[in-house]
């Protein structure tokens, strides 16, 4: 035997397999990727399919039919509700795994588990804010209701039996890139999906900057710079609607003034970007051409691929609806069925307090509380690591809620050893699944006010049409009672003074109801005036309410096509209430050329940010360096973190008031003046604008460059420099990764017209053509017809596939 | 004649085996072979390389071709950072070939004990 070249020759294929099936040497198991029976090819679906698959599965009780349309939007006809659902949980696994997989894992600081020790300090945050612990909470409260139970059952029983079914082969492309398999789904993960989206929604606070922010500011310049009403504010409800008087009054501690107001210098918690918003609104058939309201909705959220959304028809002998799912739980989100439509913004009140605990000694076991010690209970989170022995994480849990921030983590709060608290409402029990589960079902105004009482957290001003006529809006969710300034700062937490004393009661919740003025909108501003007898914190955007209720109070024989063009509307009211005090205040003898040609474009810019406005551009880089200027000298020595007060402040400071407070630049002996400042701003920002012009990005699409991005941030798979207008304070909220997440419009004639838009696609997998097949569209402001099929249109052409199941 | 003979016999069976084992079956596959149809060294390293290069080139360029080579834009632009779907498939052939050629290739040694 030749055993020198035997022996070369075996270790040579051992090793090159070895090389190709790891990713130790290369950065990919090569070899394992591009087998093209089992590795990516498999993930290459064929552009044209047309087939119909047969699937058996003891779970069911009856015979449920699924039709694949032209934009793979599944039409689900079952014979029962929970065969409806264990399809639904079938079809999102079948097309939207990973994301859901990843999500869930994200949610409950599962990252280091896939991404390794990277992904520890998100894991920490998310153990230590409670999402796991809230997410038990809720689980309770849904299977203690045995209908709730019932679909969560179904819905992760689907999920489960396409799991099962999985081949490696059949696996999606991120896990064969990536390297690593999906788990079993269970009900609790349906919780934590859940938990995310509170995460997402009811997360809008600022305390620890708020708390900053007066400990360094007088109180006089505290009350300028953050203002508890905004001048521009035209609310939900409208003003001058009477309120009755409370039936709780929350009693601010005698302490407050003196201990409440003490500094701190702390950190910022996790937060969701602070743009998540929506706009929604419902016209009466007074207004429209067919006699019928409309009901349109927006959510505006992070754009990624997978997309949040997956399109969905779910018909059974009870309901039929239409709409929007969430990959990760059952039922219709937003949607409307034969009867009516309804729709959500965020109701963004601040429902996450911190209070400071005192805790004995370092042992953390006894904290102090109403003059004794108290004992902690300790919570073990057990962080899995890839490639590294597992953390554990000792989290104390108080009366308040976890204590998030300690010695031991702080994320960026510096020096700071002092130990925070968590009150979260979404640590409740709750059961928001219910909410949708009787929407999907609602006939009229009644079932609309029984289902949104079942909305806890997070908040929402749900909207509901209806085709008898009716239209309403609700500012719905269980809301602390909090008296005035409660919660806008870090908290002491030595005693119940500083607690939530109540929640404010259901028949005190701001709504609307077939109003005289025809309509019904909401666009996350606050929503009432001052005279509502409840203390609703600082924070709110104005003025995408401000513009959608100044349309739609002159608007007249409303038609899809108008409320198509309002959706996707580019105008910039904040510009347009600016402008004139900015235009008034250019000093053109200080500009050369270059800043006058850039103050002449500010000049003739239309106040719209189309996607080819330079102008917006121009607008967009001058207010930055004009904001700057006006407060980067106050809040130069500011303890970190702290925020800027919010653009309406800002403008409404500047039209008040042309010598506005803070104009002056305080490290200047001269006091400044606005034109001063203006004008210097223009100079400030002709260095920016020339590169940007340079790099061919002077029109707004191409400066602001929007994109969908991929969930991993792999840019191969995401969307990019989409051509699209909008931004912050536009109709059109589409901002870099933000922005319109699923447009809606339902005209609830007889026979409903419905038209709808995402910006992603149905399928999840990027060797799909139905992965990213809605963007481009989307970014056009163009919306799909969205078929609501019958049982008589089996045989229509638009069905691509079909999917039959029943039991085995 | 042996030479393809092996790398049909090769290529059919690196098919059959990967629908149900890893994909470094085929290096099992081309070894057997080696063994059974016995050659010089260097023509089993080339009938392993030649039948599952062929074999992996084919699938691949059916299954993308069916794709529009979608995914395969995609995938190549995220490892070779250009998009070139042919490349990516010559790649995956040659992988497959290399890998097969080299059991082949071994097996030809285990099978030629005396020369």
């Amino acid at each position: 035997m030749r055993v020198i070249p035997l022996a070369i020759s075996a270790i040579a294929t051992i090793a090159v397999v070895l090389l190709l099936n790891t990713k130790y040497v290369l950065p990919a198991a090569l070899g394992k990727l591009l087998a093209p029976q089992s590795g990516i090819w498999q993930n290459a679906e064929p552009t044209l399919t047309q087939e119909t698959k047969d699937l058996h599965f003891s779970q069911l009780k009856g015979k449920t039919e699924v039709y694949f349309d032209e934009r793979m939007v599944p039409h689900i006809f079952a014979d029962n509700e929970t065969d409806a659902i264990f399809v639904q949980g079938y079809l999102h696994a079948k097309d939207r795994l990973w994301q859901m997989d990843l999500q869930v894992k994200a949610a409950a600081g599962r990252v280091s588990e896939v991404i390794g020790e990277k992904g520890l300090e998100h894991d920490r945050e998310f153990r230590r804010l409670g999402m796991v612990y809230g997410a038990e909470n809720s689980l309770k409260q849904m299977e203690a209701d045995p209908q709730i139970k019932a679909i969560c059952d179904a819905y992760t029983a689907g999920i489960n039996a396409y799991i099962s079914s999985l081949t490696e082969a059949q696996l999606p492309l991120e896990y064969k890139l990536i390297g690593y398999e999906p788990e079993l789904w269970s009900n609790f993960k349906t919780a934590l999906f859940l938990k995310y989206m509170s995460y997402d929604l009811a997360a809008h606070e600022a305390d620890f900057e708020m708390t900053n922010a007066k400990s360094f500011f007088s109180k006089e310049d505290f009350n300028l710079l953050y203002p508890a009403s905004q001048d521009s504010l035209d609310p939900i409800v409208p003003r001058g609607t009477k309120f009755e008087k409370p039936t709780l009054l929350p009693i601010a501690p005698s302490s407050a003034d003196s201990l409440y107001f003490n500094s701190v210098n702390v950190a910022s918690s996790a937060k969701p970007d602070p743009s998540n918003g929506s706009n929604n609104w419902a016209v009466s058939g007074a207004r429209t051409t067919t006699g019928s309201p409309i009901l349109c909705n927006d959510p505006h959220l992070g754009l990624n691929l997978p997309s949040l959304w997956y399109e969905i028809q779910i018909s059974t002998p009870d309901y039929n609806a239409y709409g929007v799912s969430f990959p990760g739980a059952p039922c219709v989100i937003i949607g409307f069925n034969d009867s009516c439509a309804f729709g959500f913004t965020n109701g963004g009140r601040d429902v996450r307090d911190y209070y400071e605990i005192e805790f004995k000694d370092a042992s953390r076991k006894q904290y102090r509380f109403n003059g004794e010690w108290k004992n902690t209970e300790f919570r073990y989170e057990e962080i899995k690591i890839e490639g590294k022995p597992a953390f554990i994480d000792t989290v104390a849990y108080t009366l308040f809620g976890p204590v998030m921030f300690d010695p031991s983590f702080g994320a960026k709060r510096g020096t700071n050893k002092k130990n925070y608290a968590v009150r979260w409402k979404a640590h409740d029990p709750s059961n928001e699944l219910r909410i949708f589960y009787q929407l999907d079902r609602a006939k009229n105004y009644a079932d609309y006010q029984q289902a949104v009482l079942n909305l806890h957290t997070p908040g929402q001003n749900v909207i509901f049409a209806c085709k008898n006529g009716d239209i309403a809006i609700r500012t719905q969710g269980e809301w602390p009672a909090k008296w005035k300034g409660q919660g806008d700062f870090v908290m002491p937490g030595i005693d119940s003074s500083y607690m939530w004393q109540g929640m404010i009661a259901d028949s005190e919740t701001p709504y609307q109801y077939n109003p005289e003025r025809g309509f019904v909108s909401s666009a996350n501003q606050k929503p009432v005036d001052s005279t509502y007898p409840y203390y609703l914190g600082r924070e709110y955007p104005v003025y995408r309410g401000l513009i959608i209720n100044r349309m739609l109070d002159t608007m007249q024989m409303i038609d899809v096509a108008k409320m198509k063009k309002m959706q996707t509307d580019n105008f910039n009211v904040l510009a347009q209430i600016a402008m004139p005090v900015l235009l008034k205040n250019i000093d053109e003898e200080l500009l050369n050329p270059t800043g006058k040609k850039y103050a002449e474009m500010l000049r003739g810019w239309d106040l719209r940010n189309d996607p080819q406005s330079t102008g917006a551009t121009v607008f967009e880089l001058v207010w930055l360096k004009m904001r700057s200027l006006i407060f980067d000298d106050e809040f130069a020595n500011a303890p970190q973190p702290i925020q800027l007060p919010f653009e309406s402040t800002l403008v409404d400071g500047l039209l008040k008031d042309s010598a506005w407070k803070f104009i002056d630049n305080i490290k200047t002996p001269e006091k400044e003046t606005f034109k001063q400042i203006f004008t210097q701003a223009i100079i400030n920002a002709v260095p920016d604008l020339e590169e940007t012009s340079t790099k061919g990005k002077l029109k707004w699409a191409a400066y602001k460059d929007t994109r969908v991005t991929h969930l991993a941030k792999l840019n191969e798979f995401s969307s990019l420099h989409l051509p699209i207008g909008g931004g912050t304070n536009n109709i059109n909220a589409a901002k870099e990764t933000h922005g319109p997440s699923w447009r809606m419009i339902v005209s609830l004639t007889e026979k409903t017209e419905a038209w709808g838009i995402y910006p992603g696609g149905q399928s999840g997998n990027p060797g799909s053509k139905y992965y990213n097949d809605f963007v481009t569209d989307w970014a056009l402001g163009k919306y799909y017809r969205l078929w609501v099929m019958t049982k008589d249109e089996k045989t229509n052409k638009r069905i691509q596939c079909k999917m039959n199941f029943s039991k085995s | 004649m042996k030479f393809f003979i092996s790398i049909i016999l090769i290529a059919l069976t690196s098919f059959a085996v990967c629908l149900y084992l890893p994909w470094w079956s085929i290096t099992i596959v081309a070894l057997v072979v080696a063994i059974i149809i016995p050659q010089k060294p260097l023509v089993s390293f080339f009938a392993g390389f030649i039948a599952v290069f062929l074999l992996w080139l084919i699938l691949s360029f059916i299954i993308s071709n069916a794709n529009d080579h979608i995914l395969a834009q995609k995938v190549s632009m995220l490892i070779l950072k250009s998009s070139n779907p042919a490349l990516l498939i010559l790649i995956t052939g040659f992988i497959g070939g290399i890998v097969a050629g080299l059991g082949a290739l071994t097996g030809s040694f285990i099978r030629r004990p005396n020369y």
